[in-house]
């Protein structure tokens, strides 16, 4: 019995060897959220598909269902040759370290997290940065000198977003009021429209008439409750200004697609390991512009928020990033 | 033998193999509707997991976790109640997992050579996740046996706020600053090396998998609740409330007490679930690893009925669905991850919820047959 099963595994061994030989091409592990979240994962997907229509080559995909299939996924793949492999999400960071460390010759990326071994790639974005513009034209936008912010799960990640929206309203209009609110605890908040509408009847009541979603399939409820409600809402990660025309202010794009897109089309031979933070300046994060929210944003806010965008870029303002010290300097 | 009563083997062998065989029927309909072989994804289900050694022991490491759970709510059962808050019995027990290891771990660590401080480390969680889920077993016990608050009700009430205490835990207190993910810090100091790292250390090459020595834990805690259940005085107690709460009373029994008692038994083994998991395969504190191993413990509890040997193998075959769901979506791109829960629901639905459904017609034709 010992016998057999030394003899299994040395036979496992020896395919792992065999099919590095062959290139399978890249493969992708989603996160628990799904490839159809309307967000991230999503936004993800799309750059992958837009790599195979451009292409024609295909890649391999897996979409997480619980912690243990983290690495078994990342590691199946590399087994099989597939490279390089791109994890969504910071919660794939130990599964990715471990697996790249085991097949040195295959290709990693991650994105939203920073991992060490030398075959990875590390893709992380500014969010407080674009979160910033789209508090700039929140504070110019707004009437009543109050604006929300509805976020999903009660994560750090989240309260990044926040805490530059804040920076970027309070910069415009020092008096300026944010409400801020968690959609909740669990997983459960990336995906909860009703309460995430219910959230934003809140705030409206109390005064907001801008209101900033950063929260996932959630966003698509506050999206609506402000559009039903007559006021202004601010979508994030795609560009979701079409969900209600002219009545969407814009939206904090996060260029995921893009990044996936490229690590895809670099493939093995120009792969750029190390870390890359996308920010204004490298276009990881922006707001949006488009036929459906050129009426909201006037010539003065236009050249308002890409004032502010040039002296980010340039370095003269300075974004406090949350995740340095867990705090935000301006409530 | 009694109208209405089977032969053991039909029990405990024929039907749960008949309620397998129509789940996996309706599942193979299913599977043909998104236009896929069903026989095709069947076969892989069942025999790829089986025809590796890394799928062995993913198998074992899922059915590990089962074991737990599937403990913790058949205790209950014998004690006539329904403990459906092993998911969140088992999630806040990762408190007692992690936090000897995180706070006195490298005390221990630096005062003694790490063959001495692990161990004690180790079984000093192993001993707080037992409490802690012990803990948040009692308190619906107590509701219910003090104040009538149906445990049905509580327990599950339990699990969405366990789901709030532990992310505001692991974010506000665990998490280390500037730390993206939201988890603990790696527990290095109760660290359960899996079969692969071990194996490295005896000089043994096997496949990666959080495959890890838990299982035993498991496995005691398997023959602990048999011994408790049919060897001690106790056992025979929570069995009496179960039968019959008025005739346990009349005998003496304090039915308030054994509620209590079984409920916080339950919780604890429910608990030791985080140990595995947290110390054995995550090594870290993360959000919701229990991932419904708390309710799957349900659906084991009934197809085990309720006995540990029965327990131990209903768990090996939940863990074979698992890892074998897996290999599926690995297999077959068009087969994602919603569709294999489809497929493990219909599994658990038919063992779990319908499992008496054929009992009758069996008993009519056993009758006819005498």
């Amino acid at each position: 019995m010992i016998k057999s099963l030394l003899a299994a595994a040395a036979l496992t061994t020896a395919m792992a060897a065999s099919a590095l030989a062959a290139d399978m091409g890249p493969a992708i592990v989603f996160d628990i959220g799904g490839k159809f979240d309307k967000s991230f994962n999503e936004s993800m997907f799309n750059g992958a598909e837009k790599f195979k229509k451009e292409t024609g080559k295909s890649y391999a995909e897996f979409e997480i269902a619980n912690e243990a299939q983290r690495e078994q996924a990342i590691r199946n793949f590399a087994d099989k040759g597939y490279s390089p492999i791109i994890a969504a999400g910071f919660a794939q960071a130990e599964a990715v370290t471990k697996v790249a460390k085991d097949y040195p010759d295959l290709k990693f990326a991650i994105i939203d997290m920073v991992v060490e071994p030398k075959n990875t790639e590390s893709i992380v974005f500014k969010e407080h940065e674009g979160s910033y513009l789209v508090g700039v034209l929140a504070a110019l936008a707004s009437k009543t000198g109050k604006v929300g912010f509805v976020g999903g799960m009660d994560i750090p990640l989240i309260h990044k977003f926040a805490c530059g929206y804040v920076q970027g309203v309070k910069a415009t209009k020092k008096d300026g009021t944010v409400f801020q609110n968690m959609t909740g605890d669990t997983g459960a908040a990336w995906n909860d429209p009703v309460k995430g509408g219910e959230i934003t009847k809140g705030q409206i009541a109390k005064g907001a008439d801008v209101v900033y979603a950063a929260a996932g399939a959630t966003g698509i409820g506050v999206l609506q409750a402000a559009a039903d409600a007559g006021k202004l809402s601010i979508g994030v990660d795609a560009n979701q200004n079409y969900l209600h025309p002219g009545k969407v202010l814009t939206s904090m794009v996060k260029h995921v697609d893009v990044a996936v897109y490229n690590i895809m089309k670099n493939g093995n031979d120009k792969f750029e390991p190390g870390i890359h933070a996308l920010g204004l300046a490298e276009g990881g994060v922006d707001y949006a512009m488009d036929d459906n929210n050129k009426s909201l944003v006037t010539d003065d806010m236009k050249k308002a928020v890409e004032a502010a965008k040039a002296d980010i870029i340039a370095g003269k303002t300075k974004i406090h990033d949350y995740m340095e010290d867990n705090k935000c300097p301006v409530e | 033998m009694q109208r209405g009563e089977l032969p053991t083997w039909v029990d405990v062998g024929l039907i749960p193999l008949i309620n397998l065989t129509i789940a996996f029927i309706v599942a193979g309909l299913v599977v043909l509707i998104i236009g896929e072989n069903p026989f095709q994804a069947i076969w892989i289900l069942l025999s790829t997991p089986l025809s590796s050694l890394s799928g062995w022991f993913n198998i074992i490491y899922y059915a590990t976790n089962f074991i737990f759970t599937g403990l913790c709510v058949a205790v209950a059962f014998h004690a006539g109640l329904f403990n459906i808050g092993g998911e969140g019995q088992a999630y806040i027990g990762g408190l007692g997992a992690a936090t000897p290891g995180l706070l006195i771990g490298g005390v221990l660590a630096s005062a003694l050579p790490f063959w001495v401080s692990q161990p004690i480390t180790l079984l000093l969680c192993l001993i707080a996740s037992f409490a802690i889920g012990a803990l948040w077993g009692w308190f619906p016990g107590y509701l219910q046996a003090k104040r009538g608050s149906h445990i049905v009700i509580t327990t599950i009430m339990l699990n969405y706020i366990t789901s709030s205490v532990m992310v505001y835990m692991i974010n506000m207190v665990f998490r280390p600053v500037g730390k993206m993910a939201v988890e603990s810090r790696a527990i290095d100091d109760a660290y359960i090396m899996n079969a692969r790292e071990i194996g490295r250390v005896i000089g043994l090459k096997l496949p990666a998998s959080p495959l890890n020595p838990g299982l035993f834990v498991a496995l005691a805690a398997a023959w602990g609740v048999w011994y408790l259940l049919w060897r001690t005085k106790l056992g025979y107690e929570i069995r009496a409330v179960g039968a019959n709460m008025d005739a346990s009373i009349y005998a003496g029994i304090n039915p308030s007490r054994i509620i209590m008692i079984t409920m916080a038994i339950s919780g604890g083994l429910a608990g030791l679930m985080a140990f595995h998991e947290v110390l054995g395969a995550q090594h870290r504190l993360v959000l919701e690893y229990v991932q419904g191993a708390g309710f799957v413990g349900i659906a084991v509890a009934l197809m085990g009925r309720s006995h540990p040997l029965g327990i131990v193998l209903a768990a090996l075959l939940f863990g074979l669905l698992y890892q074998g769901g897996t290999e599926l979506s690995f297999a077959n791109q068009n087969i994602n991850r919603d569709m294999v829960v489809v497929i493990q629901g219909l599994v658990i639905l038919f063992m779990g919820a319908l499992e008496q459904t054929f009992r009758p017609y069996l008993a009519a034709v056993f009758a006819k047959v005498e």
